[in-house]
This record gives structure tokens, sequence and C-alpha cells, in this order.
């Protein structure tokens, strides 16, 4: 089992290396540069050149990026030119990664819950009433962009029956968050909930063609000539196996719950990493976005390691010895 | 109780497909006493695991009607509910089935696979690990501890059958059905298997239901033999009696298209055509008759007695096609 980790993680550094490459050059295929849109138009171009100059931005690509990559290492995502003019990106990201985190694991967790439920429903009721009707709305929440679905949650729970804030943390200071953590819970739930609600398609259609897949094995048929009955020979056999795809994307979850959700924290006001995203590329805070990028595809790597980690430990055909 | 084990009277089974009822066995009868090895023969599609399906109880009640009566130790079976057919599965009859691979619950362990079958029929049971050793040895398998740990792919073929065999004994049923038990095996494996279930068949005096397509395999392991046919027995008799004096046209096809019986370099029997699909059998006439291009229709198409003819002690023939049947080669 730990030599399986072990060369899933050597493996990688590489797919690091090529990642950071992807990252930085598409950085550079963007238009502009940082001061492009900060600056007053009348500026003179001799200063816009000097200011180029300092942050090392009429440098080669290759040295930038190397220069870029030393910084990574050293913990320097650089300094932010727009969004918060002045901050290092990582005092950015640690601050904004706590709205996120709660909101993800909500969501994560919600989104699980209810996709396992309304596939374990549909399974049981297969070509039933209740089956049709959850294809039919899970067809349907995947094909209508989620942005509409937040503003008729926005309009149904904050205007209708106000139960939840509309939008913000209700603190002015992200700062603060990570201590006031629980109490900050509430206005993570509304677009937590909104997420999962609407989200629940992949994992449902995936589990509930899985159980009824199952069901219809040899070693089914076994358990039933032992003369184990119906039900448990769901509880203890079907499901098990039917969970294994599902348990093993769990790790990609990963990048859901600390990447931010770009669509659900923009509509909402909320001020997580996806919102910082998008905050950065319209403002063309380059350091902010590289960064950003970098982390999204260390998350990836990570998710896969995970799941990796996770399908070893619940499928024995996985293990390596 | 007049010694049967199984006792199966015109038992029908009709699958609904599309919403009809489509007859997949038709007036079926067949018994079985202690200690016999009764082997159903047939094609693929000829309901040979239909009828053992029947006898467990296993069809999908929504879609499958089982009419007749099957009788075991004397208990009709048919008309059970799924509560009441648990307390027999696993405890009067036990099943083999033919993929020992696909037949394991592949992240269970081996040990608690067999634990489970007995168990499920005795909670109070407090020697449950010493009877699955126990279970795994009389199957032959040596490294007792080790095997009970592994899971099923970590198994070879042999081995893996030699488990399904140990579930199937868990609880010591009366009767035993193998469904195609060698098919899945390489050939050396097979012999091996044979030689464990005939061992314990008679250790236990059990009952088996061998099902396969096998002539081989009915050979050395039956004493009587029923040939299907598209949902019906078309003819039964003593092993030998079957081998040395086949009547019926679709048993001595049968034996004609055995490659073990050629000698080498003689063109191998093949039967034409394929068993009818379910919607076309019609089980008045002798449905095989089709499938022999050289009778005239007169003969194909004849109305025939829905039961079997006893021509001698204990050998069952039906219809006549039979009486004058030759093939074409040797017209």
């Amino acid at each position: 089992m730990w030599r399986t980790v072990l060369r899933r993680v050597l493996i990688m550094i590489p797919q690091l290396i090529l990642v950071s490459i992807l990252i930085f050059m598409l950085a550079q295929l963007m238009p502009g540069d940082p001061f492009y849109g900060s600056l007053n138009p009348n500026s003179d171009p001799a200063t816009i050149e000097r200011m180029r100059h300092a942050a090392g931005l009429d440098l080669p690509w290759y040295q930038q990026y190397f220069k870029w990559v030393g910084n990574v290492l050293h913990g320097d995502l650089g300094t932010s030119y727009v969004v918060n003019k002045g901050w290092t990106v990582t005092r950015i990201i640690s601050q904004r990664i706590w709205p996120t985190l709660s909101m993800g694991i909500i969501a994560a967790v919600l989104t699980y819950f209810l996709s396992i439920t309304q596939a374990l429903l549909a399974a049981r009721h297969e070509n039933k009433v209740i089956d049709r009707v959850l294809i039919v709305w899970n067809t349907m929440t995947s094909a209508v962009p989620s942005f509409v679905f937040y503003f008729v949650m926005m309009v149904l729970f904050v205007y209708i029956i106000p139960i939840f804030p509309s939008s913000g943390t209700g603190i002015d200071d992200t700062q603060n968050f990570s201590t006031n953590f629980f109490s900050n819970l509430k206005y993570a739930f509304l677009p937590a909930l909104t997420i999962a609600l609407f989200s629940t398609n992949s994992i449902f259609q995936y589990l509930r063609s899985n159980l009824l897949d199952q069901q219809a094995q040899d070693y089914v048929r076994t358990a039933r000539a032992k003369g184990v009955q119906i039900k448990d020979v769901f509880r203890k056999h079907i499901l098990r196996n039917a969970f294994l795809p599902i348990a093993s994307g769990i790790g990609y979850s990963i990048t859901g719950i600390l990447g931010g959700a770009i669509f659900a924290e923009t509509v909402f006001g909320y001020p997580g990493l996806g919102a910082l995203f998008v905050q950065a590329l319209s403002g063309r805070d380059y350091t902010v976005i590289t960064a950003l990028m970098l982390f999204q595809g260390v998350l990836a790597l990570l998710g896969g390691l995970l799941s990796d980690i996770i399908s070893a430990w619940v499928d024995p055909r996985v293990r390596v010895k | 109780m007049d010694g049967k084990l199984l006792e199966a009277k015109d038992v029908s089974v009709e699958f609904k497909i599309d919403g009809q009822y489509q007859t997949a066995i038709y007036k079926l009868d067949i018994s079985i006493k202690r200690g016999e090895v009764v082997a159903l023969v047939g094609e693929s599609g000829s309901g040979k695991s239909t009828f053992a399906m029947s006898v467990m109880g296993l069809h999908n009640a929504d879609q499958t009607r089982v009419t007749g009566s099957i009788k075991l130790n004397g208990d009709e079976l048919i008309g059970l509910t799924e509560r009441q057919f648990d307390t027999y599965r696993g405890v009067s009859v036990g099943m083999i089935f033919q993929d020992p691979l696909s037949s394991l619950n592949p992240l269970m362990k081996i040990g608690d696979q067999i634990a489970e079958a007995i168990t499920i029929h005795d909670k109070q049971s407090k020697q449950v690990s010493q009877r699955v050793q126990k279970l795994i040895s009389d199957v032959g398998i040596v490294d007792v501890q080790r095997v009970s740990q592994q899971y099923p792919h970590e198994l070879s073929g042999g081995m893996r059958q030699r488990v399904m065999i140990a579930i199937a004994l868990a609880n010591e049923p009366d009767l035993i059905i193998a469904d195609e038990p060698t098919t899945a095996l390489d050939a050396t494996i097979q012999a091996q298997i044979l030689d464990l279930i005939k061992e314990i068949q008679v250790k236990k005096n059990a009952g088996i239901l061998l099902i396969t397509h096998d002539l081989g395999v009915v050979a050395e392991m039956a004493d009587t033999v029923a040939v299907m046919y598209a949902g019906q027995i078309v003819e039964q008799a003593r092993v030998d009696d079957l081998f040395n004096q086949p009547k019926h046209p679709y048993t001595r096809s049968l034996l004609r298209a055995d490659p073990s019986e050629v000698n080498s370099g003689d063109e191998l029997y093949a039967i034409p055509g394929t068993v009818p699909a379910l919607k076309d059998m019609d089980h008045s006439k002798d449905l095989f008759l089709k499938r022999v291009p050289w009778l005239d229709i007169a003969e194909v198409e004849a109305q025939i007695d829905e039961k079997l003819q006893k021509i001698s002690d204990q050998h069952y023939v039906r219809g006549d096609a039979w009486k004058n049947f030759e093939f074409l080669e040797d017209r």
C-alpha cells in the first residue's frame, strides 16, 4: 500500500513541472500586462517601461519562468497589482481560502448525500414513477446553466422566505473568517445548498446505473442461493460494489472544496477563491491569476492521488503487493 | 415419500417478454432420488438453467410465471414467498454456478463468504469459524488459514470453484444443483472438480442435478440422463442406455456431434440450425425435427403426444420420429 502511494507521489513531480510551465505560458499569452489596466491612460510610456523593468516583465519568458518558479518554491507567489494592491498573493489566498473551505465542505457533503439518496431511491424503484422523476430532474439540473438556479434560490430563500442572508460573509474583513468559522456557516449554507441541489446529476446517474448493473451480477445470485434475503443482499453485497467507483471519485472533490466555486461565489457575493479568480481575471492581476491556476493544478494532482489511495483502500483488487 | 428427493411434475416456466408470456419450459417431469446423479443435457437455450433457477426460486417474480409442482422432500416449492424460499435455499438445496470468479463477491474474503452461508440460517452458531475451516479443507484446499483470508481474485479458477462448492455444501444440503460446474475451468482442473463433486455426493448421499452440455461429464458422473430440447425433455434413460442405445433424433445428433466420440480425421457432425426462439416454440410438435432438413414436411409438422413414451425400463422418448430416423449419410 505504501509503495503504491510513494510511486504515485513520485509520478506527480514531472506532472507538477509540466503544469507549472503550461500555466506560465498561458499567463504569458494573455493580452496586456498588469499595468495596462491599472494606470492612467495618459501615463508616460517611459514610466510604464520603467515599472515593467522593475517588475522583471521585460525579461525573456524562460528567465521570467525560472524566476517565478524559484520564488514559488520559496513560498513567494508575488504581490497583487490590482485586487488587493500591495498585498502578497499568499496573504490574499490564505484569507480567501477559509470562506471557500467552509462552503466547499458543506457543498461536497450535501452533494454526496443528495445524489446517493436519489440514486438509491431510483435504483430500488427502477422504471417506477419516482425513478423517472429523478432522472428527469437530474437531467434538467445538469442541462440548465447553474447560475439560473442560483438566482432562483436567492429569490426563494432571501426574498420570499427570508431565512438566509443574501450575500457576503457578515464581516467586513475576511481576515477574521477563520476565527469566526462556525458563526459564518449560515452565510456559507445557502450557496453550498444551491450548489449541491443542482450538481447531483453525475454521481446520481453513475451510482444508479452501477447499482442496477451490480444487481444483475453473478455474485448476487450466489448470495441469493445461500438464502440471503434480498434486502440483505442489497446492503451487504450490492452497495459496496456499486460504491467503488464513487468512492474513488471522492478524491477529486478536493478541487471543488478548496478550489472555490466561480459562479456560486460570484452570484452570492461570497468572498472565496472562486470570486477572487473572477476579480483577478477582470483586473488582469497576473500574479494572482497564475498563483490560483497553479493552486488549482496542484489540487487536481492531489485529487488524483487521493482517489488512487481511496480505491486501493476500498478495493482489494487495486492494491499492489 | 417413496424415496424421491426432488419431484418435478408438469413444470412450465414462462417469461414475460414485451408484455406477453412466452413458454421457456413446457410440462417438464423429472425426479431425483437420494444419492442419485441426474444430468440435464442440451444446447444453450434449451431451458436447463431455467429449470435449475425454478428449483432455487431465483427467477424474477415480476417477469416469470412458474406453474406445475416441484416437491423437495415432499414440500411444495412452487408458490412459496421469497421469505419462505429463503429457508430452503442454501439449506436443503445448494447450488454451484458456472463461472466461479463472477459468482463470488470480489470485495469479500473467502472465509467471510463461506461463513455467510452458515450464519444466515444459524445466527447463534458459535463454531462458525471452525465450520468454515472444516468446509475449506473438505473441498481439498490445503492452505486453509491463508485461503480464508484471501479475496477471490487471488485464487486460481479451480480453487474458486472449490470455494463455490464449499459454499453450496455449507449446510449439508440434500440436493446439490451444479450448473455447468466445469465449463469455465481448464481441462486438467475439470477432472479434479468432478472427482470432488462425486466424492462429496457419495459421502453425504446427496442427490445431484447436474446441468451440462458436456457429454464427457455426463458419462463420468450421471446415473440418469435427461436430454432437453426447446424447453422439453425429449429422452430420458439410464446413462448406459442413453449412450449405447440413443433413440430420439436429437440425442443421436448430439452424440454424433460429440468431438470425443469421433476418431481423428473423421468429419465432426454439426447439427444444422439453432434452437428456436421462445415465441416460435409450438410444443405440440417435435420441435427438433425442424432442424432435420431431409425429413418431409408432414413428418416435421406432425402432432405428437405430450407425454414421453416408455420404450423399456427407465427409458423414455418423446414422439415417434425416432422409430424410423436415419442420418442423411446413412440412408
